[in-house]
């Protein structure tokens, strides 16, 4: 399938630059998740954001005459939102890449930082890029250490959504070593005593970046900005925030020019990765499914046939597994419960959906057992049958096939909602498609890509269950 | 002469909901005899049949039957042999029939034989295919109960019984639910039942039925057994006034 990019698709004609002067404003996206130093919720006050890009971005607007304005948006989707026109400049520790350079337009940096490789204390044989061939390697989707990560042979690459769970997982020995830009080595990974530093394995910058069309943007904000410098106000940030150190001497290097090789096609490797992420969503939501209708079989019977205490644990269960949102779930387990139990990525995602999904299909399968006739179970003890054999030769057969419209529709359910267990440094399919639009710099075509590899999973399930329950539930005369 | 009991009825009351459904019922049943239980509806035949096996408990009085003793307050859980013990040798055909509708006729008939009395498949096959030939149904074995009609369910349901071997066959209002037409076709495997010298309790409303089917007749009125006897002296020289407004005679 080839696919082309869509840049130049966006954005109303007409300056930016004139826009901002007219408005007033100068609106710059970021994402608060990205938590201290950057732009975050200042902890005594939680209406009032804080952080040095929050004070670079006042100190840039005054120049520019204007007031700054902070919108908020998810930091792997900053650049098309851009695109979009949803705010004029994107500033939130954005790495200068060429990948990037190619879509963006990108202002001279505002900060230099290195490249750490963090390891556990007690791992002395990893020094550096090449002792990491075998080693799981955790790193945050789309950034430039993500970026080395993947030009270095043998690297098993494990992401992740926040900058506390690499280092959190690291000290759990879920992974080998994390990569990643210094600020946020320095402040989250190693404050923790059992980390040290491997190694400096690369340098980057952070610049603002604007619309390919903003031209006269990008030369007001690089003026503005060489006034910080030039007045000492970007130190007296960076000191401010304990930011400051010898690399920011040189920070008068421009950013890199476009890069001349555009790649916005699917190569036949990034096909492979969508195949092999497929696979990935099949097995989870298979094995989840599993678990699901045993975990739901016994939830069932247990509010049933249990005695009192039995069957409140039991509907506690469903309640408080039905009632709360399944991302909060595999976070608990994966993150929360990781000191306690530490499972693997795969396993806590197989039995986080799985122990959700049990929820729903306990449900269900007490709406089929409510549902056979209680002559059923009669005619069947009239017999001499057992409590026991009644139940699962006689009353289950009958109300599983009950049940089966609604487990058919709860698979499809869980082969979508797998998606979520990105979260938790499993790349499916969804995952797969984030990351493959950010290297096409399209998400058209590996959305729509995607799309149609989960109904080439859904429909032929949708047809088997129908065909499944006309041949199975009987036909009333 | 020698009591040939196999089931004896001794001071059975029952409490549905606050109200007494049976108020005393004395009854019993020789060996090979066919004794029909006749009285208006709502007189609580049904209720007396179901305390046979103990689907339907039962508050004070006692039943001995195929060789047990049930009484009042046993649980299904923790009574279990008991009732299993009873259930074995009592066999019913329900008014619904109560046809398991994920097996074939011959699957009905075989699942108690092959999962409780753990006989091997094939030997309960063909003993179900004899059974179901008894009732006439031995080219539906491979149906399924929701595509044969209700007589055929009937016997369906019959044949399933017997595949118990049971000392004792309650029915429960066997033509009720059928076609006018097809009662015949009860009244004849009946007639073949008892001939065999089969045990059987027939709970109905059907004079008619009760008169050509049974030995004896007990006719049950405001929870109570008020007569019995033949269905000669039952149906022609009725004694008690319940039997009377049954019969539409004042």
């Amino acid at each position: 399938m080839m696919v082309v990019g869509c840049e130049g698709a966006h954005h109303s004609s007409g300056d930016t630059l004139d826009a901002v002067r007219a408005r007033g404003v100068l609106r710059w996206g970021g994402d608060v998740q990205g938590g201290e130093p950057y732009v975050f919720q200042d902890p005594a006050d939680s209406t009032r954001l804080i952080g040095f890009e929050v004070e670079l971005a006042d100190a840039l607007a005054r120049h520019l005459g204007v007031r700054a304005e902070f919108v908020q948006n998810d930091w792997h989707t900053l650049i098309p939102s851009l695109e979009r026109g949803d705010f004029d400049v994107i500033m939130n520790g954005l790495e200068v890449t060429p990948a990037r350079a190619d879509r963006v337009r990108f202002t001279n940096p505002y900060y230099a930082f290195g490249e750490l490789l963090v390891v556990r204390r007690d791992a002395d044989a990893i020094d550096g890029l090449t002792a990491l061939r075998g080693r799981r390697v955790g790193t945050l989707a789309n950034s430039l250490a993500h970026e080395i990560l993947r030009g270095t042979a043998g690297v098993e690459v494990v992401l992740y959504e926040g900058v506390e769970e690499p280092y959190t997982d690291l000290e759990q020995a879920r992974i080998d070593a994390v990569l990643l830009d210094s600020i946020i080595a320095q402040r989250y990974g190693l404050t923790r005593p059992t980390l040290r530093t491997a190694a400096n394995v690369g340098d980057g910058l952070y610049a603002l970046a604007v619309r390919p069309g903003d031209a006269r943007l990008q030369a007001a904000l690089n003026e503005s900005l060489a006034t910080v410098v030039a007045t000492g106000e970007l130190r007296e940030i960076l000191q401010r925030w304990n930011l400051w150190d010898d690399r920011q001497v040189s920070l008068s290097v421009p950013a890199p020019l476009s890069n001349p090789e555009r790649r916005t096609r699917m190569s036949s490797e990034q096909l492979v990765l969508f195949l092999r992420a497929t696979a990935v969503t099949v097995v989870i939501s298979a094995l989840s499914m599993i678990v699901a209708m045993t975990g739901g079989l016994l939830l069932s019977l247990a509010r049933r046939y249990g005695n009192r205490p039995v069957r409140a644990a039991a509907s506690l269960y469903v309640e408080v597994f039905r009632g709360t949102p399944v991302l909060l779930q595999l976070y608990v387990l994966y993150y929360g419960l990781a000191p306690l139990v530490a499972l693997d990525a795969f396993t806590a995602a197989v039995i986080g959906l799985g122990m959700n999904y049990a929820a729903y299909e306990a449900e269900i399968y007490r709406a089929g057992l409510d549902a056979v006739p209680v002559g059923q179970s009669e005619a069947a003890l009239a017999l001499g049958m057992s409590r026991r054999l009644v139940l699962r030769r006689i009353v289950l057969p009958q109300a599983l096939r009950i049940a089966l419209p609604g487990m058919t529709n709860d698979f499809i359910a869980l082969l979508k909602d797998s998606s979520l267990v990105s979260v938790i440094t499993v790349v499916e399919l969804t995952k797969q498609m984030t990351i493959t639009a950010v290297d096409v710099r399209s998400w058209l075509g590996p959305g729509l890509l995607c799309a149609a590899l989960y109904l080439v999973l859904s429909y032929p399930l949708s047809r088997i269950a129908r065909r499944l329950e006309r041949r199975l539930i009987p036909v009333p005369t | 002469m020698m009591s040939t009991a196999v089931v004896q009825v001794r001071r059975l009351r029952t409490r549905l909901a606050g109200a007494d459904i049976l108020r005393g019922i004395e009854l019993e049943v020789q060996r090979g005899e066919v004794v029909a239980v006749v009285g208006p509806s709502g007189g609580g035949k049904t209720t007396l049949l179901r305390a046979l096996n103990y689907l339907t408990p039962f508050a004070e009085g006692e039943i001995d039957i195929a060789g047990q003793r049930l009484r009042p307050g046993l649980s299904e859980r923790e009574d279990a042999r008991l009732l299993r013990a009873v259930r074995l040798r009592v066999g019913m055909v329900f008014q619904g029939f109560h046809l398991f509708p994920h097996l074939t006729a011959l699957g009905n008939v075989v699942e108690a034989p092959c999962r409780v009395l753990g006989m091997r498949v094939a030997a309960a096959r063909e003993r179900g295919m004899a059974l179901l030939a008894r009732v006439g149904l031995e080219s539906h074995a491979g149906a399924f109960p929701q595509t044969l009609s209700g007589g055929q369910q009937q016997r369906v349901a019959i044949a399933r019984a017997l595949a118990m071997e049971p000392e004792i066959l309650l029915f429960d209002e066997p033509t009720s639910a059928l076609d006018p037409r097809l009662v015949g076709d009860v009244l004849a495997v009946l007639a073949d039942l008892a001939a065999a010298g089969q045990t059987m309790v027939i709970v109905t409303h059907a004079i008619d039925f009760a008169r050509r089917v049974a030995q004896r007749v007990a006719v049950l009125a405001d929870g109570q057994i008020v007569e019995q006897g033949t269905p000669r002296e039952i149906f022609e020289q009725p004694r008690s006034a319940a039997t009377r407004a049954l019969l539409g005679i004042d």
